[in-house]
């Protein structure tokens, strides 16, 4: 299900509430008004692939409980005659679409008007689960996954928690590939995640950002799975080149960790950027280079200290100790609630260069540092107006 | 006077069905099947030699019948059927063998083509490789043992032959997971389990080809070239898209049962030693990573584009296979009666857009 995307899962956001607040004017109109937003509905939730014929009995019993349920929702007193004369239920069915119905406008205004609707494109994805009847990509990417749950568990901390404040996301362009190039911080990798939903999120075009991660997260269980299907994929040229060739947005940060994992009192100062891998990447795929600056990350876990003994033990690249972790346990894991800003700069072009360029290191070594002052710069700008950390 | 076309490993079913195929191709006047046992199934006009490839009785067979295509397809996962030994006769078939053939092979004169039929095992499985791998990704680390290592091995004896006989044009099918009728590898036992074990925290994504797609890969490879295609060269053979394992196991309807990874280890050593069942490092390693390579070569420069997807292909053993303990269907069909149960069901696919009346719905049900 390529088109999977179109359905939301819940009420996320500006696309869905605008969909959700239709459908509630068409229910409110009487008679015809609540047909033609059934049948604007229609097209996601038919789109279930692989409906057997098996189901074709089932299917039946939906029409009689289709034909009374939106009957039902507007006009009470007729639901129980309109499904009592749908053949495919019987009558002691009836009652208890009758008192389902009843239910049905209790729960309505508990849970808001369109809630059936949210319950049975539930349900339909949870068929789809199942089933295994949806599609992944070359990289594991799972599209339907990933829009609607794992964007669903992040976007409380996304909007809530850490409050983003996402500026210039339209820098991003609406199609075609694009390189996103952004600094790394914080100790655990929230603003990568936090990237990814401002993007989802925001992007006018539904732009799906493809994050490049260390080798570190293809060899962890469960967080590779998770990886893998919300679009990750490992840091190196091949993958990176793959993916702009074929005209995703790829997020990258090049400081890797050495900036994830730098001291607190070396916070917003970027590091070294690799060798400059990405700009030849970009080079070679003629993809512009966003240049982006998070400012928040570096003071959700102020690490003071590292412990290279436990580190070496656990084969991590550092062990932070902040002043919760790991003295107060698996409460000291709950980073800060800084309050977050991620801007997009103005995008670098790369396709004006001949194709031999992508060999030349001093181009190379250009194009990296003017990329890395753009975001040291935005960084330092950005910090100046910030009132505050956590506001 | 056409081809005389000598293929290797026709007792098992797939190189019977080989066998058969390329008796039909015009062009071909002769077939020879070899194999150390006698094939199962028959094997049509051809004729059968029954020869050791690890013996240099190979020889004689290349230069009596004037052979002058070779397609090697003795290269195998898994033990044969019928009394074959264990993993150390496999290996020895697989290696001595391949190398026994490419002596033959070098020293006939009248042999101008050669296939090999290979597997995307060379390029190991590691969560530190590329996610997708091309034909001339540089393997980092190179599969350790097992049926993986003896395909690095015969493809390193075939570079090694290509370099000393540049007339001979030699083709290596670097085949993904052989499922269908005729296949036996380790996979199609590994979902034929009742429940599959995987492993805890990984998800790995898997490609498979049918077996039509192998033996008409294989056609193309051991025939001439057509127009605008070279058959000389590595090939990965895939079909389209892929699938992640909970992916199979759902479609085919077998629960998984997630193991820690020292758990599997430990278990395999177990198993080992008691003498039972034996399953590679290697395949354990796939299970964890899994493995994705590009086809894009096959298909430009080959000419050959599967016939199957890898989701076509996993549906027809599904179906040859029936379902497992949880069959799709019926689970479909509970996640159906509870949709039904929701009191405000919008209209479902059967009315079209123009009859959404809901008296034509009720008489239509």
């Amino acid at each position: 299900m390529a088109d999977a995307k179109v359905i939301p899962f819940d009420d996320d956001r500006d696309r869905s509430r605008g969909a959700g607040a239709s459908a509630a004017s068409s229910k409110r109109s009487p008679g015809d008004g609540g047909r033609t937003g059934r049948t604007g509905r229609r097209p996601g939730l038919t789109s279930v692939p692989g409906r057997q014929p098996e189901g074709a009995e089932s299917g039946e019993g939906e029409g009689a409980d289709a034909s009374a349920g939106p009957r039902g929702r507007d006009e009470p007193a007729e639901s129980g005659s309109g499904s009592g004369s749908g053949p495919g239920s019987g009558s002691g069915s009836a009652a208890g679409e009758g008192g389902a119905a009843r239910a049905g406008g209790l729960l309505e205004r508990v849970l808001g008007t369109d809630w059936e609707t949210r319950a049975a494109r539930g349900l339909d994805f949870l068929r789809r689960r199942v089933t295994g009847e949806y599609e992944v990509d070359d990289f594991g990417y799972d599209q339907e996954l990933t829009d609607q749950v794992l964007m669903t568990l992040l976007r409380p901390v996304f909007e809530k928690y850490f409050r983003v404040e996402v500026r210039g996301v339209e820098n991003i362009p609406a199609d075609g590939a694009a390189l996103v190039v952004a600094n790394h911080s914080g100790t655990l990798p929230l603003d990568g995640l936090m990237l990814q939903v401002a993007v989802h999120d925001q992007h006018p075009a539904d732009r799906h950002l493809r994050l490049l991660g260390a080798d570190l997260v293809f060899v962890l269980p469960l967080v590779n799975e998770l990886a893998r299907k919300a679009g990750h994929t490992l840091a190196c040229a091949e993958d990176a080149q793959t993916l702009l060739e074929r005209g995703e947005v790829v997020g990258v940060m090049p400081e890797g960790f050495k900036g994830l994992g730098k001291p607190f009192a070396d916070r917003y100062k970027l590091q070294r950027f690799g060798r400059g891998g990405f700009v030849s990447t970009a080079l070679r795929a003629g993809a512009p280079i966003v240049p982006c600056s998070i400012v928040g990350a570096e003071e959700i876990y102020p690490m003071v200290g590292n412990s290279r003994t436990l580190a070496r033990l656990f084969g991590f690249p550092y062990f932070p100790l902040t002043p919760t972790f790991p003295w107060l346990g698996p409460l000291g894991a709950v980073p800060l609630p800084t309050k977050w800003t991620i801007q997009f700069g103005e995008p670098v072009p790369t396709d004006g260069y001949p194709p031999e360029a992508a060999e030349d290191p001093m181009l190379m070594f250009n194009l990296t540092d003017q990329v890395r002052e753009t975001i040291q710069h935005t960084l330092y700008k950005l910090l100046v107006r910030r009132r505050s950390v956590f506001f | 006077m056409g081809k005389v076309v000598l293929v290797t490993g026709v007792a098992r079913p797939l190189g019977g069905r080989f066998v058969r195929r390329i008796q039909r191709e015009p062009g071909v006047s002769r077939v020879i099947g070899v194999d150390a046992q006698a094939p199962v199934e028959d094997l049509g006009g051809a004729d059968f030699v029954r020869a050791d490839l690890r013996q240099p009785a190979i020889g004689k067979v290349l230069a009596e019948h004037a052979v002058d295509t070779v397609v090697h397809m003795d290269v195998h996962g898994t033990p044969p059927t019928l009394g074959g030994g264990g993993r150390g006769a496999v290996k020895e078939t697989n290696v001595i063998g391949a190398m026994q053939l490419l002596g033959a092979c070098q020293k006939a004169p009248t042999v101008s083509r050669l296939v090999i039929k290979s597997t995307t095992s060379v390029y190991g499985s590691a969560p530190r490789d590329p996610a997708v791998f091309d034909e001339s990704t540089p393997v980092r680390n190179l599969p350790s043992g097992g049926f993986a290592k003896d395909a690095v091995e015969v493809e390193g004896y075939v570079r090694g032959f290509a370099r000393r006989r540049p007339d001979v044009a030699v083709t290596v099918l670097r085949f993904a997971h052989i499922l269908g009728p005729a296949a036996e590898s380790p996979l199609a036992a590994y979902f034929s389990l009742p429940v599959l074990p995987t492993v805890l925290g990984y998800d790995p994504r898997l490609h498979f080809v049918h077996d039509d797609d192998v033996i008409e890969v294989l056609r193309l490879a051991a025939g001439e070239p057509r127009r605008g295609t070279l058959t000389a060269g590595t090939f990965n053979i895939a079909g389209d898209g892929v699938l992640l394992l909970s992916q199979c196991a759902r479609r085919l309807g077998r629960p998984t049962v997630p193991m820690l990874l020292p758990a599997i280890r430990w278990s395999r050593s177990v198993l080992r030693s008691v003498g039972a069942t034996d399953f590679s490092p290697e395949q354990i390693r796939l299970l964890t990573h899994g493995r994705v390579v590009r086809t894009a070569h096959a298909r430009d420069v080959l000419g050959f584009t599967p016939r199957r997807t890898t989701a076509q292909t996993l549906d027809a053993f599904a179906s040859e296979h029936g379902p497992g303990l949880l069959p799709p269907r019926s689970i479909a069909g509970t996640v159906d009666r509870l949709a039904a149960l929701l009191p405000g069901k919008p209209v479902p696919q059967t009315s079209t857009a123009g009859a959404a009346r809901p008296e034509e719905v009720r008489q239509d049900g």
